[in-house]
């Protein structure tokens, strides 16, 4: 069971108090009527999945209830930052995976 | 026993279990209000309450019968001992007449608890996950979290005194992990 | 006689405490501080199981959690107990009750002991081999089989009658395993003032130091300084001892599961105490003290009981006062073997003969136990053991330059055995950390830590019980200073004795045997010999995970502990690669194995998941109603009455609300109070509807879709006031609601000022249905006018009810009847509903439950959302595209809907569905079809959603989902079933009062 560390409550918490949200920093499109089929289907359903790094929205839903996001290695678990929602995402080197994965990314 | 008034274990309660160093009760009826808004607004809703709503994380501020619990950035716990939901709320809408901000009552949603005594925290730790040691979870420190399936708000009122406030469907679920959790602890 | 092989004295038994307990229904004696093992040792038992494939004799191997061999099973009582026990860690108390596993008819003569004469059949993977074909088989044939042979202990039969508890605790140090490291480490982490927990496995604390009764630790004998420190430990408030308590699983975070045995010891157990308790643990720093496990030497016969691990053997003659033989052989490549053959001398034992395999032992040791008398042979390598049920006797071998020649004979009925030692790197391994091959060693040792562990003693590889002490020492201060920030010197602990153990063999030993009538066991439990491991490397499996798979080895209850090393050398000599090449399996969580119980805790019965009740719950209770789970709510499902079953009660309920008037409890209702200047304008993106010219005081019917343009959920919602609104959701839905709304709130348009609350449980809503409805509530409202035209249908006041009791009455109906339901608080809701409940009565009218709900809402063609929808369906799907706000610019879901696939022709869509006979009921999501026997893989044009018979068409009726469904209507189609189709007519999916005329009485 992971530990998150809250940015809004600046405490670490057992990750039960979580819910984790998928990606983070995908924008719903201001004009979503405005968008093509295949534009639509991209933001509805298409992620990085990355190998490493990731930004990811997390909400500390028994908790303060708010919405955050986080940089975890998703090879390793480990958290690298967590930030309040509409901060930009922190700079971290990502660290690489053994070999480049081509299926990443798009 | 704890030193707080808003809170009593005497008079109109009932007791849910008493052992050697425990003692878990339902508390009486207290005024609740969710308070949702910018700090702002805090500030000018904790002048018209007469507790200040606490700008610090997880802290809880009381005076007498009144209390404010930080749960979130931009929310709050009210509960009152002394005057009925609809004065208190009328209070405080006046004060807030122009200022942006949401205040419910939630007086009924919620029923709390009162675990007392020496093996109190050991007692909680049967289904809460939290550090309750005093240098992790000092007096007045209070916060949303689990007990067991059910989401409470844990109040740490003394050394050996804490209140959780569930939602009142959950009472008879936590009561009875609390009696099953005191048996052999 | 009884305890033939006690010693005349010594041991940390009580001898003034005879036990008397059974095994296999015999009853023997032992000693308070016996374990089961001990004991049957002292009584000259050595046959105590039958192995898992072959059947064959098995005895005592080991005198720790790692026993492959020694499991039985524990009967409290009938129809109880616990299976697969090891018999070295079940603690003697008076009237325990023991029995052997794994044969048939007795424990001495065993029928399944005739796969031991098949054995060829049973060779690795002899599973995918023989049970290939033909495929038809397997059901039938070799799975049963299979199953019936397969598997250790018997299961209970009844339920547990145990309780189990669970514990969360945080700590500064949490020491697993509480041996001279770990104790070492916990005193030096207890100076700094640090939080620690010490846990250990066995029933007392101490390791190594309970039978090291040579040794001295700061010039005391090491029993007496073990006991000042932990006397020094347990008054410290800052340090937690756990006795019995496995660490068994290293999680994420140093999260650490450990497992308490509380009450399996006790002869009476308090019935408060709970049987097990699960602790979990967060800690900053953990410091792995596990010690290390003697390794068997493989050579032909090598599990014949009174075969025993040689450190065993020391520890049954120094800790419990039990010779484990009269007359006991000892096969080594270690010099700690020395130490307990000269122990067991000492304590009255007759040492027959040390074989140690090395050419030149060190000189002292064999001048040492030369002196005492006992015969010493070097080069020479035990090569098989005569009898069957236990050893008569002992073959030796000659080593010269790698050959073996025949060396005698030595009689024995017990072999003590010593490979060497395994660092036990088990938790560091499930911690995710690397091991490192020490090839000096010949084992792997602890590797760079990945999370916050270190390992000390002689599980880091190192040797001696000074050496141990002193490391131990610096983990526990280092690991304090890492948690607390401050530092501290470790302390000085002075031993002298417990020397380090040197000498070591890997693999298989060479014999002068026929190899193909001999077998040497790699894995006691799993059965798996040192063949079967070559084996499998000639049939192809080069990678050690395959070989693991195919062999079943290291696969048993010790998790490979006793056997992975052994495995490891005889693949790598099989496959000529080095043994770090062939790499190790990963150690898994469980470390011991775990009951059911341990990890369910307090999750059963009553207390598994919370139970909601509504505050009518006891009323509804009292008159006999008939519930059903909703979510974690208990809802009433109906009402019986006078012996009716539910069709009859349900039917009853139906009519009475057309016809007079239906009370129904609707407090589970999710309920959010949306609040702020941006409220409606918030509701107006998260809803299809228009919310911006909804009048305070109105009402409305609201969907809500997700971003993929499907129904989530519905809900009536009202609005109090410019800024507040008071929303319904489903009773399922609410929390996936208000969470969907917080996402959109927080995280997209953070810019608007509205804030949610849940006010699920601040209101119990009672709901009134029926053309009598207005009757039977206006005489207790206080102040609000129910004239329709002052209330129309879909509108809303606050007001009080019964003189001061605050109500929200809204004027809504889920029935097609006019209606309405009181949101009144839930502590004065009970009255208010008798209230009520007394009027209705009055009127001939009735309570009515869920299924009454559901039958009269599909009447109307109301949806019900999880029941008409399954999360691919549209409101144009259902035919609510009366629902969508048509001039909105967005909402959540709406650029969906232009989606292609989402306006394609051949989407199904809501109909009505009645049977051409009239009477048959439909089955809820039977497949709908065009002919009556469709041939095989035509796809269904639909199926069935909702099925009911309906009191007020007068016939059953259905609702379902068709493919152009709404195109079809009058068309006949069928439902296959297996009695044979029925024949259904596509009809409009309302069936009472169209026109809607009956909300506005």
């Amino acid at each position: 069971m992971l530990l998150i560390q809250c940015p809004y409550c600046a405490v670490e918490r057992p990750e039960l108090e979580f819910r984790y949200g998928g990606e983070a920093h995908i924008a719903r499109p201001e004009s979503p009527s405005e968008l093509t089929d295949e534009q639509w289907a991209d933001f509805l359903y298409m992620r990085s999945n990355p190998k490493g790094v990731m930004a990811e929205r997390w909400r500390h839903v028994h908790g303060c209830g708010r919405f955050f996001n986080a940089l975890r290695d998703t090879v390793s678990d480990r958290f690298l930052a967590v930030y309040k929602a509409g901060e930009p995402r922190p700079a971290i080197e990502v660290s690489a995976p053994a070999a480049p994965n081509k299926e990443t990314g798009r | 026993m704890s030193e707080a008034i808003l809170y009593s274990a005497d008079g109109d309660t009932e007791t849910v279990l008493a052992a050697p160093g425990l003692r878990v009760s339902r508390t009486r009826p207290v005024a609740r209000f969710a308070f949702r808004g910018d700090a702002a607004a805090a500030g000018k809703a904790g002048a018209a309450f007469g507790a200040s709503l606490p700008m610090t994380p997880l802290a809880a501020n009381q005076v007498a019968a009144r209390a404010a619990l930080w749960l979130g950035p931009d929310e709050w716990l009210l509960l009152a001992a002394d005057e009925p939901p609809a004065a208190i709320a009328a209070g405080i809408e006046a004060a807030l007449a122009d200022v942006p901000h949401a205040l419910v009552d939630v007086s009924e949603r919620n029923l709390a608890l009162l675990v007392e005594g020496e093996r109190a925290a050991r007692l909680l730790n049967t289904q809460v996950f939290l550090d309750l040691d005093l240098a992790a979870f000092p007096v007045g420190m209070a916060t949303r979290t689990l007990f067991a399936k059910a989401e409470i708000i844990l109040w740490r009122l003394g050394d050996e005194a804490f209140a959780v406030e569930c939602w009142r469907s959950f009472a008879p679920y936590i009561e009875g992990l609390l009696l099953e959790g005191a048996r052999g602890l | 006689m009884t305890q033939i092989r006690r010693t005349r004295s010594g041991g940390r038994i009580d001898r003034s405490q005879p036990v008397r307990f059974t095994f296999d229904g015999r009853e023997l004696t032992g000693f308070a501080g016996d374990t089961l093992a001990s004991a049957l040792l002292a009584n000259d038992e050595h046959l105590v199981g039958r192995s898992f494939k072959y059947h064959r004799p098995r005895g005592i191997l080991t005198a720790g959690s790692e026993e492959p061999n020694a499991l039985v099973g524990v009967t409290r009582s009938p129809g109880s107990g616990t299976p697969n026990l090891r018999a070295t860690q079940v603690e003697l108390h008076e009237g325990l009750s023991a029995r052997s596993q794994n044969r048939f008819p007795s424990l001495g003569f065993d029928i399944g002991a005739v796969n031991d004469l098949l054995s060829p059949l049973f060779v690795a993977g002899f599973y995918y081999k023989t049970f290939m074909w033909p495929k038809s088989f397997w059901n039938r044939v070799y799975e049963p089989f299979i199953r019936a042979a397969a598997g250790l202990g018997v299961a209970p039969t009844a339920p547990d009658r145990d309780r189990y508890a669970n514990r969360y605790a945080h700590c500064d140090v949490l020491i697993a395993g509480a041996g001279p490291a770990g104790i070492a480490a916990a005193l030096s982490a207890a100076e700094v003032g640090a939080r620690v927990i010490l846990a250990d496995e066995q029933a007392e604390m101490g390791g190594a130091l309970l039978h090291e009764t040579g040794a001295t630790v700061e010039r005391q004998p090491a029993d007496r300084w073990l006991e000042a420190a932990l006397a020094e430990l347990a008054a410290n408030p800052r340090v937690t001892l756990l006795l019995r308590t496995t660490a068994f699983g290293y999680f994420n975070h140093n999260y650490i599961a450990l497992g308490e045995r509380v009450t399996d010891h006790l002869a009476v157990p308090d019935p408060d105490l709970p049987r097990e308790r699960l602790w979990q643990v967060r800690a900053r720093q953990v410091v792995i003290a596990a010690g290390s496990i003697e390794r068997p030497l493989v050579f032909p016969e090598n599990d014949r009981p009174g075969v025993m691990l040689a450190e065993a053997g020391r520890i049954y003659a120094n800790r419990y006062g039990v010779l484990p033989g009269r007359s006991i052989a000892v096969a080594t490549a270690c010099d700690t073997a020395y130490r307990a053959a000269l122990d067991i001398h000492a304590a009255g034992g007759s040492i027959a003969v040390i074989a140690d395999l090395r050419e030149r032992p060190d000189e002292a040791l064999v001048a040492e136990a030369r002196a005492a008398g006992i015969r010493v042979e070097t080069s020479c390598v035990v090569t098989g053991v005569l009898g069957r049920k236990r050893v008569r006797s002992v073959l030796l071998g000659r080593l010269r330059s790698g050959s073996v020649t025949a060396a005698g004979t030595v009689n024995a009925d017990c072999l003590l055995m010593s490979g060497g030692w395994t660092p036990n790197v088990s938790l560091h391994s499930q911690s995710r950390g690397k091991l490192v091959w020490d090839a000096e060693r010949g084992a792997y040792l602890p590797g760079a830590a990945v999370q916050a562990e270190r390992s000390a003693g002689s599980c880091a590889g190192v040797d001696g019980l000074a050496a141990v002490l002193a490391d131990g020492a610096h983990a526990g201060a280092e690991a304090a200073r890492e948690a607390t920030g401050t530092a501290h010197a470790p302390r000085q602990i002075v031993a002298e004795g417990g020397e380090a153990g040197i000498g070591w063999v890997l693999g298989a030993l060479p014999h002068d045997r026929d190899a193909a009538r001999v077998r040497a066991f790699v894995d006691y439990q799993n059965d798996v010999t040192a063949k079967d491991v070559k084996l499998a490397v000639r049939e192809g499996m080069h990678s050690i995970e395959h070989i693991k798979r195919y062999t079943t080895t290291g696969m048993a209850t010790d998790q490979g502990r006793l056997s992975n090393m052994n495995a490891l050398s005889i693949a790598s000599t099989a496959l000529n690669r080095p043994v770090p090449e062939v790499g190790l399996t990963t150690f898994r969580q469980p470390y011991t194995p775990v009951s059911f119980g341990t990890l369910a805790t307090t999750s059963r019965g009553d207390l598994f998941d919370p139970v909601r009740k509504t505050p009518i719950h006891g009323w509804a209770a009292g008159q006999g109603a008939a519930f059903e789970d909703v979510s974690l709510w208990k809802r009433a499902w109906y009402f019986p009455r006078g012996g009716e079953d539910m069709h009859r009660a349900v039917e009853r309920e139906c009519r009475t609300v057309r016809e007079s008037v239906g009370l129904f409890d609707a407090s589970t209702l999710g309920k959010i109070e949306v609040v702020g200047p941006d409220a409606a304008e918030f509701l107006n993106r998260i809803y299809t509807n228009p919310w911006l010219k909804l009048g305070p005081g109105r009402l409305r019917y609201g969907l809500m879709l997700n971003e993929a343009g499907f129904i989530m959920d519905d809900g009536v919602v009202g609005r109090l006031a410019e800024d507040r609104f008071h929303v319904t959701t489903t009773t399922g839905g609410a929390p996936r609601v208000l969470a969907h709304m917080e996402d959109y709130l927080q995280t997209e348009w953070p810019d608007l000022k509205v804030w949610l609350t849940s006010t699920t449980e601040q209101w119990a809503v009672i709901a009134v249905q029926g053309p009598k409805a207005r009757e039977a509530i206006a005489p207790l409202v206080d102040d609000i006018d129910l004239a329709t035209e002052a209330l129309p249908h879909m509108s809303m006041r606050e007001g009080h009810v019964m003189g001061g009791i605050p109500c929200r009455l809204f004027r809504m109906s889920f029935t097609g009847e006019a209606g309405y339901e009181l949101n009144v608080p839930p502590s004065r809701a009970r009255e208010v509903w008798e209230a009520v409940w007394a009027n209705v009565e009055k009127l001939g009218g009735c309570a009515y439950g869920t299924e009454t709900m559901h039958v009269l809402r599909a009447e109307k063609g109301y949806i019900i959302v999880g029941q008409e929808t399954d999360g691919t369906v549209t409101p144009d799907d259902v035919g609510m595209s009366w629902a969508i706000g048509k001039k909105k610019r967005d909402f959540v879901g709406m650029r969906s809907l232009a989606r292609p696939d989402l306006v394609a022709e051949g989407r199904k869509q809501l109909v009505g569905l009645l049977t051409r006979d009239g009477t048959a009921l439909l089955e809820e999501g039977a497949q709908i079809t065009r002919e009556a026997v469709p041939a095989l893989k035509t796809p269904a044009l639909g199926h069935v959603t909702s099925s009911y018979v309906s009191p007020a068409a007068g016939r059953p009726i259905a609702l379902a989902m068709i493919a152009d469904g709404r195109a079809r209507m009058g068309e006949t189609l069928h439902v296959p079933m297996p009695e044979g189709a029925i024949t259904v007519e596509v009809v409009p999916p309302v069936f009472v009062d169209p026109e809607g005329a009956r909300l506005n009485v």
